[in-house]
């Protein structure tokens, strides 16, 4: 960067430097990066706050403050002086526009208006931190025979497709040959390589996962969102480790249904609770449709804890079906209300999975603040099964 | 850029130099509208990358968008000058801007103030700037940006705790206290000190160390440079650059009612004596004058601020038409704002001008007060006082390297935000890499330390 750059160029006609360099746009760019990293540096935080609303989304958008670059100032005085100009008598008094409602920042108005930034972040990269950040571990994927198959590109020959030839590497087996500088390059048969490709086996990486939701009449808008919101960082959390990942939703009262992923979250029973209706379900579709040895199959449920008493056995027997197969089962009590620590029916039923040494957490999910604890907790679970803090 | 314009430069510049303007010449530039933007958030052409530079800029580009700010010229002082005008602006305001830029140019070639602070940085502070720009790009490749974000954060956040009294190139603190106060041609001490060591002989190496600083360091960016324990060479010359930027901003921060008035007084003046431009483009020009020294946005009664340029425009038009031009080219070259709108803004021109004194309480509720003229001219000039910063300055350094530093609150008025100063002191303690302490008061207006770390 030279001051003088700009007038030497402009003689020879061609663009000055600062039509294609903006120091603005640079220094701007800068900042992006220290406040992208503030976040991520909050991101736990910052992640139950935010707006998963609409569904699919592969961005989440989180409102920041600029950064400040600090300067000594003097504390705000309870009054200040200033000075002014037009029509105003001694003892009048009015209100400043700039601190009016609304911020519109007034014509006449002393202070800068407050700019807010909405940052938007794409969900694989917040997962991404979350790993590093967290060091979660990665789940263990269970391999089965390939389902596809790839091809990659593995070595050269001397005949192939016109299309795969490889220019350079011809080049060089030409200049070999000749040897000599100078020397007009005429090209043989021998000269041209060709790019090959192999065919590769690709053990199956499928995933399958079940949210089980209990949306009987306990059950309140709260409880359900604070599922959904769990649920959703579950799914970016093995997609993370699956290429192929399937959600199935399954709701349940004293019956079981499955639903698409927009009908799930908003459906709302009505009545009590069966446990083991749901995870019959759950049973059900396994057998219909995925083969435990090629699958990963995932369980996550999501209840208030309260199961019908009459159902415990049922509920027992149920799961024990289902969590054969499954490499890992996760449970999550939902209860806005004071926590209950697990101290509940279906609690108890899956504390008792645990010690049995299934791979199975528990998890008391009380507030949105919460929703990252659980995260950590099942994906760590995952490997060491440690006790719920 | 209209060739048109470029036409009428010289006979301006040959009207203003008849007219009694004394400038040294100015290059003129047409630029992208987008590069005055960044040339007004930088303050220099080429300048140091920072961060924070980058918040600047989008909050000028929102303003660009909601249109509250034009821009129609940025002038360098110096020899030659360099203006840079918005490639967009019009011919009638390319007119006007010639005229206005020329009387920056005869301003700042003879205040005062803007010689003795361009005496120190050179006159030619836009290739400076863009040395020290390469300089710390240099500095990035060697050590990273990291780290030398981290001494521009420290530095830049000091940027106004400078001392345009001492010289730019300023000598360390002598290392040893002077014995007893010589004074200047104190020639009789002289001689009587010679004597006395003549016969005692053996005259015992009585220096005594001066403490670090010797008295209270205002100039801060000078001080940390010098005398902090473990800084790089490369971080002092951040902080060295940073300086030397400052004390060109000084006068230019320090003159802002006096200057962009004289502009804009010899702006309009120059436009009434040409007669060589076309009569649309006069009339145009003169609206796009009264807009720019208007002393109210249109749609409103009152404004809680003072616009410089009409403040500064109306006090030059009533000293030249009461004292003459001569009276006003002395005060124009030996005023800053505080003595100019202390001597002459006087108590008949602030009723004309229906200038006022207002307490805001926090919740927006603003009380206009009585008239008092000495109260007015500081309610003026109280963004101004100490570059517009606290007065914060290093007292002393202990044997373990801490700095401590002493907000003066008394001067202030109160003290400092604690929060605010809480991360300057971060980021000073990262290149000062000792402990910091500072002595400021709170709303009590008891004493305070905060510390870092």
């Amino acid at each position: 960067m030279d001051a003088d750059g700009g007038k030497r160029d402009s003689q020879t006609g061609a663009a000055k430097w600062y039509e294609l360099f903006s120091r603005g746009a640079r220094d701007w760019l800068r900042h992006d990066e220290k406040i992208r990293a503030a976040v991520r540096d909050n991101l736990p935080d910052i992640i139950a706050g935010a707006d998963l609303a609409n569904e699919g989304a592969r961005t989440v958008r989180v409102p920041v403050r600029m950064l400040e670059h600090h300067h000594f100032r003097l504390r705000r005085a309870d009054e200040s002086q200033g000075a002014g100009q037009g029509k105003a008598k001694p003892g009048d008094v009015f209100t400043d526009p700039s601190k009016e409602a609304d911020g519109e920042k007034g014509p006449g108005g002393r202070e800068e208006g407050e700019v807010q930034l909405l940052l938007e972040f794409k969900i694989d990269d917040i997962v991404d931190w979350l790993w590093e950040e967290m060091q979660l571990p990665n789940l263990k994927a269970r391999a089965g025979p390939s389902d596809a198959t790839d091809w990659t590109r593995e070595g050269w020959d001397r005949r192939g497709a016109r299309s795969r030839l490889d220019r350079r590497r011809s080049f060089k087996e030409l200049v070999k040959r000749r040897g000599a500088p100078g020397a007009t390059p005429n090209f043989t048969d021998e000269d041209l390589r060709f790019r090959q490709l192999a065919r590769r086996r690709q053990p199956a990486v499928h995933a399958v996962v079940f949210f089980m939701l209990d949306v009987s009449g306990s059950m309140s808008d709260r409880d359900r969102k604070l599922a959904k919101t769990f649920f959703f960082w579950v799914v970016q959390g093995l997609r993370r480790e699956y290429r192929s990942l399937e959600t199935v939703f399954v709701a349940h009262t004293t019956e079981a249904w499955e639903f698409n992923e927009p009908e799930f979250f908003q459906v709302s029973g009505s009545g009590g609770t069966v446990a083991s209706t749901g995870f019959n379900k759950v049973r059900e579709l396994i057998d219909a449709r995925y083969n435990p040895g090629r699958s990963n199959i995932y369980l996550f449920y999501a209840t208030d804890g309260d199961n019908s008493v009459s159902d415990a056995a049922d509920a027992r027997t149920a799961l024990a079906t289902v969590t054969a197969d499954t490499c890992f089962t996760g449970y999550v009590e939902v209860s806005s209300g004071l926590s209950r620590q697990l101290a509940t029916e279906t609690g108890r039923l899956f504390a008792e999975l645990q010690a049995a040494g299934c791979a199975a957490g528990c998890y008391a999910l009380a507030d949105f603040d919460a929703v990252w604890g659980a995260v950590r907790h099942f994906f760590s679970a995952e490997n060491e099964a440690p006790a719920q803090p | 850029m209209s060739e048109d314009w470029q036409a009428y430069v010289r006979r301006i510049e040959e009207l203003a130099a008849r007219s009694g303007l004394k400038f040294h010449p100015v290059e003129f530039e047409a630029v992208p509208e987008s590069f005055m933007m960044e040339i007004a958030v930088y303050g220099l052409p080429v300048r140091m990358p920072h961060w924070s530079f980058g918040v600047r800029y989008i909050y000028q580009l929102i303003q660009r968008h909601m249109g509250h700010s034009r821009l129609f010229e940025v002038v360098f002082p110096g020899n030659p000058g360099h203006a840079y005008l918005a490639q967009n602006n019009g011919l009638a305001e390319n007119i006007l801007v010639t005229a206005h830029v020329l009387g920056h140019a005869d301003f700042s070639r003879n205040n005062l103030l803007f010689r003795r602070c361009q005496g120190q940085v050179s006159e030619r502070i836009v290739e400076h700037a863009a040395n020290h720009a390469r300089q710390i790009s240099e500095a990035i490749e060697a050590h990273g940006a990291q780290r030398v974000e981290l001494a521009l954060d420290a530095a830049l956040a000091l940027e106004q705790h400078i001392d345009v009294d001492q010289s730019l190139r300023r000598e360390r603190y002598p290392e040893y206290a002077s014995d007893q106060k010589l004074l200047v041609d104190d020639t009789f001490r002289k001689r009587f000190a010679a004597l006395e060591q003549a016969p005692g002989g053996a005259a015992p190496e009585a220096r005594k160390r001066a403490p670090v600083p010797p008295h209270p360091e205002r100039d801060l960016l000078w001080f940390v440079a010098n005398y902090a324990p473990e800084m790089e060479s490369w971080e002092r010359d951040i902080f060295l650059a940073v300086r030397e930027e400052s004390f060109y901003f000084y006068p230019v921060f320090a003159t802002q009612i006096m200057n962009e008035g004289w502009a804009s007084y010899w702006h309009a003046r120059l436009l009434r004596e040409a007669d060589f431009i076309p009569q649309q483009a006069y009339v145009d020009a003169i609206k796009c004058h009264s807009d720019v020294v208007r002393p109210i946005a249109a749609e409103s009664q009152v404004a809680l601020s003072i616009n410089p340029y009409h403040l500064g425009f109306s006090m030059w038009e009533k000293i030249i038409e009461r004292d003459g031009l001569d009276a006003a080219r002395s005060i124009m070259e030996q005023d800053d704002d505080f003595a100019f709108v202390r001597n002459h803004l006087t108590r008949e021109l602030a009723e004309e001008l229906e200038l006022f004194r207002y307490r805001a309480r926090n919740d927006g509720q603003i009380t206009v007060l009585e008239h008092d003229l000495n109260a007015l001219h500081e309610a003026v000039l109280a963004p101004k006082y100490n570059f517009g910063a606290p007065i914060v300055s290093a007292a002393h350094v202990r044997n373990d390297g801490t700095l401590e530093l002493s907000h003066d609150s008394a001067t202030d008025g109160r003290g400092l935000d604690l929060e605010r100063s809480a991360k300057v002191l971060g980021y000073l303690q990262r290149v000062w890499r000792r402990p910091i302490v500072l002595t400021t008061v709170n709303q009590a207006g008891s004493a305070l330390e905060l510390n870092a770390p």
